[in-house]
């Protein structure tokens, strides 16, 4: 854990030092600022959960006895630095647009000899019962740090990509389900609280948008772990009071799409840290 | 998918809508649905049935929550037809019991990773999207304050009957409202609206006071 305490250090001392620039020119960030934004950073548990993940990427599994290293994700087998701030985007190998986190489900089929339904057999902590991240929330949040100070820049040029920015378009404003709600409900507007949550409107906001993207995946604080954001799209329909979404589907990864493509430009700032 | 089979799928959900001609929009939608269809898996405690769009959703969902007035009218239509009344007939209930159904949530939530008790009492959960007591803080947004409705326009049986139907089915009024269809879709029974439209009427009411 402590091999690449430093690179980390200085990856976000190297954020730090852009932050003038980000609130112009005139406004400079003052020692207590700093300090304080640099003890954020460490504060954050999810910043293990980064070594963690590197630890069960590099760890061999399945029929196949491999491990993930040689993982595609758009860039390159192996290529993880930039990676995530270019997802979803189209695979040539499956023929489609994956996420992260579908494609990390690609990998481990391919790669480790894993089934489908293995690897999908529990995603997800439960915080109730105190669990820590599983492996593949870990992964997830290992490579999208390889993509930390990065702009979210997913590409719109294969004709799946676009489809999938269109349909992920259509399904924010689908409504189904016994409350009748769809994505846009909730966040369909400026300045709209549910109780007294305060939800972005990722329909027509690009600010808003990029505000929420820039931090996923995320350690929710009210949960202990570090959450992705497939789990996101899973919390969302279970609110909507319906089915289990599929992890990696297709549903889900067209939603993410229209949601990254909305957020376009924005620094990731990973870990996150939310409610 | 290719071009013959989206259209022929469009063309379904343009038929099932009751759309004559289907335009670029109906063919994502319809690659919307077929997403759906693909991205929930049956098994334990998945109902399935849950994205079955009705006649009133799938005409919302082709027009984005904005029918034209035709498509409109037909929606306030069947909604008003198919309202159903307590059986004794009494839509002012008891104000208190409204309140507790006015705060209640809606449970409901189904899945294998967090369901709600079936057996769960449910409520309207109507502070996630209205403000009504002033002493309630917690309210959401997503619909006007209802503080002082009573106060404000009276409980004649018009303002009675008005509020128990946009409670039982919002579209009675507005066709695609985002207010859930809270007795139609069955969350509320009869008896249920009939005490939370004494909590919004009653002079008695925190609401009104
Ligand atoms: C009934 C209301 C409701 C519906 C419908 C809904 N959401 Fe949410 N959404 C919420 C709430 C509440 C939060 C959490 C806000 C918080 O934690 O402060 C949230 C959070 C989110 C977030 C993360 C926000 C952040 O702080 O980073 C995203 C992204 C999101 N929703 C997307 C969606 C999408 C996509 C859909 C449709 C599939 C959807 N939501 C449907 C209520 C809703
Ligand atoms: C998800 C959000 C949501 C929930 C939950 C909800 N509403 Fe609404 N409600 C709305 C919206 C949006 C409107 C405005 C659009 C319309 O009139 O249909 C509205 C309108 C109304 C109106 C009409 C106000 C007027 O000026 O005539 C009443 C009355 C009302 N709601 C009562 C309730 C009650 C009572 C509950 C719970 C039993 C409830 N609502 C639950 C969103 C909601």
């Amino acid at each position: 854990m402590n091999h690449d305490k430093t690179g980390r250090k200085t990856l976000a001392l190297a954020v730090l030092l852009t932050l003038p620039t980000l609130g112009g020119a005139q406004e400079m960030v003052t020692a207590d600022e700093y300090r304080a934004a640099l003890q954020d950073k460490f504060a954050n548990p999810g910043t293990m959960v980064i070594d963690q993940g590197e630890m069960q990427f590099k760890t061999k599994r399945g029929p196949k006895n491999a491990t993930l290293e040689k993982c595609d994700f758009g860039k390159g087998p192996g290529v993880l630095k930039g990676a995530y701030a270019e997802l979803p985007r189209y695979f040539k190998d499956t023929n489609r647009v994956e996420d992260l986190e579908s494609r990390l489900v690609t990998c481990m089929v391919r790669l480790q000899g894993l089934t489908e339904a293995e690897v999908k057999k529990k995603v997800f902590a439960d915080q109730r019962a105190n669990e820590s991240n599983t492996a593949i929330e870990a992964m997830a949040m290992y490579v999208a740090a390889q993509s930390d100070g990065m702009p979210i820049n997913p590409p719109l040029k294969h004709a799946k990509e676009k489809e999938a920015l269109k349909v992920g378009e259509a399904l924010f404003f689908t409504r189904h389900g016994p409350m009748d709600f769809s994505c846009a409900t909730c966040h369909g507007n400026d300045d709209k609280r549910i109780r007294l949550q305060e939800l972005g409107n990722y329909a027509t906001s690009k600010k808003d948008a990029q505000k929420t993207m820039l931090t996923w995946p995320t350690y929710r604080v009210s949960h202990g772990v570090v959450r992705t954001l497939q789990s996101r799209m899973w919390d969302c329909h279970w609110q909507m009071r319906l089915p289990d979404l599929d992890y990696g589907s297709p549903a889900s990864v067209a939603l993410i799409s229209f949601l990254s493509q909305q957020a376009k430009g924005a620094v990731l700032d990973l870990p996150g840290m939310k409610r | 998918m290719n071009r013959k089979q989206t259209t022929l799928l469009a063309a379904a959900v343009a038929f099932a809508a009751g759309c004559a001609t289907a335009g670029p929009k109906d063919d994502i939608q319809a690659l919307a649905n077929k997403a759906i269809a693909e991205s929930f898996k049956p098994g334990e405690n998945q109902d399935l049935d849950r994205l079955k769009q009705d006649e009133t959703l799938r005409a919302c969902n082709q027009y984005r929550d904005n029918p034209p007035e035709k498509v409109a009218a037909a929606i306030n239509a069947r909604a008003t037809g198919n309202i159903k009344y307590p059986a004794d007939g009494k839509l002012m209930g008891d104000w208190k019991t409204g309140e507790k159904y006015y705060k209640m949530g809606f449970a409901y939530r189904i899945g294998t990773v967090e369901p709600d008790d079936p057996k769960k009492d449910r409520g309207g959960n109507c502070y996630a999207c209205h403000a009504a007591d002033p002493k309630e803080l917690a309210f959401g947004t997503l619909g006007p304050a209802l503080t002082g409705y009573g106060k404000l326009r009276g409980a004649s049986d018009e303002m009675v009957k008005y509020t128990y139907e946009k409670i039982y089915n919002s579209q009675a009024f507005t066709a695609c409202s985002q207010m859930p269809r809270l007795g139609h879709n069955g969350i509320l029974t009869p008896e249920k609206i009939a005490h939370i439209t004494a909590f919004l009427l009653s002079p008695e009411s925190p609401v009104n006071k």
